[in-house]
């Protein structure tokens, strides 16, 4: 084996995102879950240009109210006179903001404290897991609903009270996995080298723990998703007009003897994002585990 | 000058039924270019040993005289740089590599994080180098440690500890996982590297045959203390503590004919937790006597370089 | 040898895995012969088809991934091929029982020994619930644990200790057949004396023949009366352990000796066999050992050797001994 010349270019450097998305790829389910968020990602971005917000989402127009669904407006219109179809597609992006904005604000504090707590140990561990008690311990939508009350109401103070209270389950994680890893011998082998504790969290222990991570994100944009449409079911969340698919379904609900596809096409709505993300979960689980690869 | 000194190396661990004494007055000296084999069953305190020479766990109290300098005594920039010198190489060629990293990376990072080179070519040439002496095809360079086997992963190991030009390496069982067609390339490549570069290597293992193989000298550790240490082939030829007896008595020879005398030991290493000031190995001993729970047995030199830790055995051989 | 002697008799045995990536041939085409009350080494290194030959013994492969083919496979008398599962689960732990190589995970942790002793004597034996403990109790003595430690869990024991429970739980019902699969891996030298001698013991007192698998030749030569070299899936050389330690002819054999540190002469330089065992889903055409072999000839790289009787009991598969002036190093000296 004598090729000294040959360089290390001549032999292609591998991604461990590419190994992921062929695994990804053999879940059904995760793929259904990719199809039915792209579906939905581009109905919201769609939606900014088909409609006029001011003109078709939240002008009110009574004569049109509580019309059954037809060819004209195919999911029918609310109390109101609006079009149903056009503020479900319209809602699309609330939800899809705060399920994604809480939860990168729930990602951020939460794995920043839990794999502080893991590594570093002994009494910082103690005084963040304990508050992380403290905290699940209380309902999240009841936790929610104090921050939303105390800050105010309003749709960002809404994804902040959202993600506080989704921040415990990813302490609990990022510790437990920073604890698996910080075990491994290859972490003392880097300490044998005299590498810096910081440096080794950052460059050998997250990466391992990544995998765990994204999984639960994942799994959290979901019901983050729910509790923001429960606040909002509870008059806490996005205020009126805009068309929240929570709100939607609580203005919906004093029609729903005569009307209930007022109901039932947020609540669809609802559950299809819901579910797609947890399908992407779930196969995101089985694609980052190493334990069932061959 | 010895290279290598340690005196009085003491590891306690506190637990819930009280302190754990890993490691209990370890003392031994090392010359520049040879092999101390580490030798003792699970729990011995072995690789506690070993760690603690690197301060990868720090040490209760004693000294690690490291070229003169005292180890236990450096700052950590000052154990940075020491680090360099004193390497080690893991038991679990699966667990020691970061499986996140390409070999590459692996064999790279001692070198960049060190800062000996810091121009990008000149680090790639060191790595390709290294692996050119540790036997690594070069192919292997983008490869993740998951798709090698464990005799290619023990050689990024080894790769990783010689990246510093160490003049000191523990090994820590380096071959125990290992096949024994492999076990046997990787020993002999560990020998050619002291012979080449002068390496002086810790040894520690559980497995006889292999440390009688590669060792000068060897010192044989019961309950965190030493309990015999001799040449390799004084202790094998004259073992005098009962303990070693019983050990090299139980080494399962791959070949038929005369078997010496199997002495079989009473029960099984017990836990060092809270011991009673006595010879740690006299509820198996089937030669204690009355003086034996009368205090810790003393190191005694019964002939030049053996060392025994043994009331009957000092007073035999005095 | 009438095969009505036989404990064990296995012809033509393959298995392999169907991945993804391809199919990994991980036993071709193996025959095993034992007779009552003897003890065979399998020997081999990881990946050689050991451990998955044994689990197909007990009919223990996984369906899927695994395919087992073979012509002929009869343990102490039963058909293996043709039993249906609830015949199999009778004999599996009364006929035929396995000891796993890591006792750590072997036991389960929620309950004591003393009842996971006697939880497969209730199943196999009949026995009340009274008997079996009483019968556990001895099985603990017998492996030399004293029988007020049987209503102590596993946590409490130590890893020799654990394996002795292991060793009292698959003899409980004095199987014929003991299947051990690197039984003193874990374990430290003192102590794998000590099982070694308790494993060798039992067997006299009841009569049990075993398969040891494992890669210590050292081990071997104490407990074994015959000797399976396994290579990349196949048996490459079988015979006594006089035949195979003294009069040995393959020469991975021959690199497996040559690998060990030999403790009378320290000084000796180790050698080692170069490069790896093949890769199951790609096995080379020709003899598996060949590129690894110094004796290996252009013809070696062509055809499969058979499994060939060269004399006594004593089968090796290498083509070199077409030639009858060949020998292997270890045997000129």
């Amino acid at each position: 084996m004598n090729n000294t010349e040959a360089g290390s270019g001549q032999y292609a450097k591998r991604s461990a995102f590419k190994a992921m998305w062929k695994q990804l790829q053999k879940n059904k389910g995760a793929m259904i879950g990719l199809v039915i968020i792209g579906v939905i990602v581009v109905v919201a971005v769609v939606s900014q240009f088909a409609f006029d917000y001011e003109r078709d989402i939240i002008a009110q127009n009574v004569a049109n109210k509580l019309q059954h669904p037809s060819l004209e407006h195919p999911f029918g219109t609310d109390a109101l006179g609006r079009d149903v179809l056009g503020r479900v597609a319209y809602g699309a992006r609330y939800s899809l903001a705060i399920g994604v904005v809480s939860v990168l604000i729930a990602l951020v504090v939460g794995v920043v404290l839990g794999a502080a707590a893991g590594y570093i140990g002994g009494r910082f561990e103690d005084v963040v897991m304990r508050i992380t008690d403290i905290f699940s311990a209380i309902p999240s939508v009841l936790l929610a609903i104090a921050i939303v009350s105390s800050l105010g109401k309003s749709t960002f103070n809404l994804m902040v009270a959202v993600g506080v209270a989704s921040a415990p389950s990813f302490v609990r994680v990022a510790r437990a996995s920073v604890l698996t890893v910080r075990g491994e011998e290859y972490i003392e082998s880097a300490r044998a080298i005299g590498m810096h504790d910081w440096k080794i969290v950052l460059v050998h222990i997250l990466p391992n723990c990544l995998s765990q991570i994204i999984v639960q994100t994942t799994l959290r944009v979901a019901s983050a998703i729910i509790s923001a449409a429960s606040l909002s079911f509870l008059g806490l969340g996005v205020p009126a007009p805009a068309p929240e698919w929570g709100s939607m379904l609580s203005e919906g609900r004093a029609y729903i003897r005569d009307y209930n596809y007022l109901m039932i096409f947020p609540g669809v709505a609802i559950m299809l994002t819901v579910l797609s993300f947890n399908l992407i979960g779930d196969g995101l689980r089985d694609a980052l585990d190493p334990k069932l690869k061959r | 000058m010895a290279l290598l000194e340690v005196n009085n190396l003491r590891k306690y661990f506190k637990t819930s039924r009280g302190m754990l004494h890993a490691v209990d007055d370890i003392s031994f000296t090392l010359e520049k270019g040879k092999t101390l084999g580490l030798v003792g069953e699970s729990g011995c305190g072995k690789s506690t040993t070993g760690r603690a020479i690197l301060r990868l766990i720090e040490p209760t109290s004693g000294a690690v005289v490291f070229d003169g300098v005292d180890v236990t005594g450096l700052n950590s920039r000052g154990m940075r740089r020491m680090r360099q010198d004193m390497q080690i190489i893991f038991q679990d060629p699966f667990s020691s590599l970061d499986p996140k990293k390409s070999i590459s990376h692996l064999i790279s990072e001692p070198i960049r994080e060190s800062g000996i080179i810091r121009d990008g070519a000149r680090i790639e040439a060191r790595v390709q180098e290294l692996m050119d002496t540790v036997g690594l095809s070069r192919r292997l360079i983008n490869s993740y440690p998951h798709e090698l086997d464990g005799g290619r992963r023990q050689r990024i190991g080894i790769a990783r500890a010689l990246s510093m030009e160490p003049r000191l390496i523990i090994c820590d069982e380096p071959v125990s996982a290992l096949d024994v067609s492999i076990q046997a390339q990787i020993l002999n490549l560990l020998e050619e590297l002291q012979e080449s570069q002068g390496i002086t290597y810790i040894f520690i293992t559980h497995d006889l045959s292999v440390v009688n193989h590669i060792s000068d000298e060897i010192a044989v550790m019961y309950l965190g203390q030493i309990v015999e240490k001799a040449t390799a082939d004084e202790l094998f030829r004259n073992p005098l503590h009962p303990y070693t007896k019983a050990l090299l008595s139980a080494i399962p020879v791959p070949s038929l004919g005369d078997r010496p005398e199997r002495i079989t030991l009473k029960g099984e290493i017990t836990s060092p937790v809270n011991l009673p000031e006595e010879c740690r190995f006299r509820k198996r001993c089937r030669e204690a006597g009355q003086e034996c729970s009368s205090g810790i047995p003393p190191q005694v030199e019964v002939e030049p370089g053996h060392f025994v830790a043994c009331f009957h055995c000092a007073a035999r051989a005095g | 040898m009438p095969a009505n002697d036989l404990i064990l008799d296995v012809k033509n045995l393959a298995i392999r895995y169907e991945t993804e990536d391809g199919n990994v041939h991980a036993v071709n085409g193996v025959d095993l012969q034992l007779g009552y009350r003897k003890t065979l080494g399998l020997v081999g290194e990881t990946g050689a088809g050991k451990t998955t030959t044994a689990l197909s013994l007990l009919r223990l492969i996984p369906n899927p991934p695994g395919v087992v083919e073979c012509e002929r496979m009869m343990v102490a008398g039963n058909d293996m091929l043709r039993l249906p599962i609830d015949k199999l689960e009778e004999i599996r732990g009364n006929d035929i029982s396995m000891i796993f190589q890591d006792p750590m995970t072997a036991l389960n942790p929620v309950f004591t020994v003393g009842e996971q002793i006697a939880e497969s004597l209730e199943i196999h034996e009949r026995l009340s619930k009274a008997d079996a403990y009483e019968k556990a109790m001895q099985m603990l003595e017998t492996v030399g644990i004293s029988r007020s430690r049987g209503a102590e869990y596993p946590h409490q024991f130590s890893g020799g200790m654990k394996q002795r429970v292991v060793i009292a739980i698959a003899l409980a019902c004095n199987p014929k057949l003991l299947i051990a699969d690197e039984p003193t891996t874990a374990l430290d030298v003192t102590i794998q004396a000590q099982v070694l001698a308790l494993m060798k013991a039992l067997k006299n007192k009841y009569d049990t023949s075993m398969i040891i698998i494992t890669h210590d030749l050292g081990i071997v030569a104490e407990v074994c009366d015959e000797v399976a070299v396994m290579y990349a899936g196949r048996i490459i050389e079988k015979g006594s352990l006089e035949e195979i330690f003294n009069e040995t002819l393959h020469p991975y054999t021959e690199g497996l000796f040559n690998s060990l540190p030999n403790i009378n002469d320290r000084m000796s330089k180790l050698r080692p066999i170069p490069g790896l065992m093949p890769d199951p889903t790609n096995l080379p055409v020709g003899c598996t050992f060949a590129p690894r072999c110094g004796y290996a000839s252009a013809a070696c790289l062509e055809r499969q050797p058979r499994l060939t009787l060269m004399s006594g009991t004593h089968y090796v598969s290498c083509m070199a001994y077409d030639d009858p002036g060949f020998a292997i190093n270890r045997r000129k000296q």
